[in-house]
């Protein structure tokens, strides 16, 4: 550029600036959040723990052990038993099982029922758009917790006997779950259409003559992705914490399948002998749910690409 | 005013209609029959199993069945609990003053605490006080009402022996003593459920403070000499507080879950203990009431939500 002066002063580039790509610089970007960092390290090894766990902790989770009947903390059993000599660990690392994969499943159900909505009534306007909207704001104002006790009630017996006991209650309380997270998806889904629609490239995309199906899933659903993954995390806590309300009030999973909110529910007639029995998995379900809020938290930082960080 | 409440009520109506649908679908779909206790009882013969159906129409197709069960909701009768045998909306009217009271009271209190905190907050953001507010809220609202109750339980009733941890409705004392012993039995739950709503809503109102602080009218305020609390009070919290009062609303429908569990873990004799015992116990009648009546008191909490909007912000036309 020989001749040229720039018009102001600008600072030399002394090498060419490398090119990064979105999801290393997002990953840059969620480790400066330092708890969200913490946080994933802390939930990976709670996952890792309730995955292996039972591979290497051999005591059955219906052992009986009548000599140390809501025992505290011991060597041969570290983090105590209940009222009938049951070791707690094995107990709750089983459990933690099922609360983590209710958790991911009814995240994945809302997500996949809330993008599919918000898509479809962002991308038509007219009374498509309206009448899904209705139905969204019908679904956020129905009392969910009532109604959540309602099906399952209803559904438990016929579904039990058609899937089997744990498998038929899995399914219930992740469609039930699932069923009634949907609608902030989809919202934030629509209003991401709305604006993203509107936008350059998809214009460019359109005038290229791309159908809708491919402006949709190659321009506009990946450039709408970063709240929903926001979205997705917050659902996992929200879910893990439906379920053991659930369990908690005696009509999520039976008492031979130990979920945490389960243990918490059996625990509660006992505080005053062993409190231990209700702090264990009351701790299990606060640290999963905190961590993936802040994980949650990161991700909003890293995932905004607005921010700078 | 009258104009705009009378077209909220209109946009109200069908959520009701489109509410008591679902209800009704979710209970027609239902495999299993209300009258299952009589079908297995032996004093009940079978003619009089029948005739008592056919008399309350459970033989009719759905849609007869909804228009039935309409009318007679408008009219008044709400049915008959086939467990406590009385009417459905005696029994609704005994339990509700309890949980409008003990939410009342946990929403005054998460809004004393969630308020001052936020501004606080937002007023000097990232300083010490705020990163503590930030991150003693994310632990709150990570907390499980059910696990923060068997917690205060644990530590206030059984360690220090401060409160009672069963909530009792008849209490025999009369006067201050009276209302005493209802106070430091409403404590814990109102704690409970105010504590949890208030880590959520502090996030709220700070996240919202702070869009309002730095826009130029706050600035102006400043530029006139007017004192800071008075540019805080009057010109941005009351801004502020308009998306704060959309998500209150929007969340109030988990409030009545986040009331279920607090009433069953401290035993209170409310609403929510009441559809839990129901369903427990298969009372059609009862179980459909009670969720009706909560559906409606949201929708009732989001046409306040729309009144409050109206004086928060001026610009929002009535006509």
């Amino acid at each position: 550029m020989a001749g040229s002066t720039p018009a102001s002063a600008t600072p030399e580039l002394s090498k060419p600036i490398a090119s990064v790509s979105p999801w290393t610089e997002a990953w840059r970007r969620f480790r400066r959040h330092r708890l969200a960092y913490w946080s994933l390290w802390i939930l990976g090894l709670l996952v890792l723990a309730v995955l292996f766990g039972p591979l290497v902790y051999k005591v059955g989770i219906n052992d009986i052990d009548f000599q140390a009947r809501l025992a505290g903390p011991t060597v041969k059993h570290p983090l105590g038993t209940d009222d009938l000599g049951r070791d707690l660990l094995a107990r709750m690392l089983y459990g933690g099982r099922i609360s983590l994969a209710v958790g991911l499943a009814a995240m994945l159900m809302a997500i996949t029922v809330g993008v599919l909505i918000g898509a479809i009534a962002g991308i038509s306007r007219g009374w498509v758009d309206a009448a899904l909207m209705w139905v969204t704001d019908l679904f956020l104002s129905l009392p969910q917790l009532p109604l959540l006790l309602l099906l399952i009630f209803l559904f438990r017996e016929p579904l039990k006997a058609a899937f089997g006991l744990e498998v038929g209650i899995f399914l219930l309380i992740v469609l039930v779950i699932g069923g009634f997270r949907w609608m902030p998806v989809a919202r934030l889904v629509r209003a991401q259409f709305f604006s993203l629609r509107e936008k350059e490239f998809v214009e460019a995309a359109r005038a290229l003559g791309a159908t809708v199906p491919r402006q949709v899933v190659r321009h506009i659903l990946p450039n709408s992705l970063g709240p929903v993954i926001v979205a997705a995390t917050i659902d996992v806590a929200a879910a893990i914490i439906a379920e053991s309300t659930l369990s908690f009030l005696g009509l999520g999973f039976p008492p031979d399948i130990p979920t945490w909110g389960r243990i918490l529910y059996d625990a509660r007639d006992y505080m005053d002998i062993a409190m231990h029995w209700a702090l264990f998995p009351g701790f299990a379900i606060f640290i999963t749910v905190l961590t993936i809020n802040f994980i949650g938290d990161g991700l909003r930082d890293a995932l905004d690409p607005r921010r700078v960080l | 005013m009258g104009n705009y409440l009378l077209r909220r009520l209109l946009i109200a109506v069908p959520s009701l209609i489109g509410i008591s649908v679902i209800l009704f679908t979710v209970l027609a779909l239902a495999p299993g029959d209300p009258f299952e206790e009589l079908a297995t009882n032996p004093n009940v013969p079978p003619e009089v199993r029948l005739a008592l159906r056919a008399s309350l129409g459970l033989d009719d197709p759905v849609w007869q069945r909804y228009f039935h069960w309409v009318s007679n909701m408008i009219q008044g009768d709400w049915g008959f609990s086939f467990v406590s045998r009385i009417d459905v909306d005696t029994l609704i009217w005994q339990r509700l003053p309890v949980t409008i009271a003990i939410i009342g009271a946990s929403q005054v209190l998460a809004l004393l605490v969630a308020l001052p905190v936020g501004v606080l907050a937002a007023v000097k953001p990232y300083s010490w006080f705020d990163r503590i507010a930030s991150t003693v809220s994310f632990i709150g609202f990570s907390l499980p009402t059910f696990f923060t109750g068997v917690l205060f339980i644990l530590i206030f009733s059984i360690e220090l022996g401060w409160l009672p941890f069963v909530f009792r409705a008849d209490i025999p004392e009369t006067g201050w003593a009276w209302w005493w012993e209802h106070i430091k039995q409403s404590i814990m739950p109102v704690a409970v459920l105010g504590l949890f709503q208030a880590a959520s809503w502090m996030r709220y109102v700070r996240s919202s403070v702070l869009d309002v602080i730095r826009l130029d009218y706050v600035t102006t305020a400043r530029s006139k000499g007017l004192a800071e609390s008075v540019v805080i009070n009057k010109h941005v919290v009351r801004n502020a507080m308009i998306p704060v009062v959309t998500l209150i609303a929007l969340q109030l429908p988990q409030l009545f879950g986040g009331a279920i569990v607090t009433e069953q873990i401290f035993r209170i004799p409310g609403i929510g203990s009441l559809l839990i015992d129901s369903i427990l116990r298969n009372d059609t009648p009862v179980i459909m009431a009670v969720t009706f009546v909560l559906s409606a008191l949201v929708i009732l909490f989001n046409l306040i939500a729309d009144v409050v909007y109206g004086w928060l912000d001026p610009r929002i036309s009535y006509t």
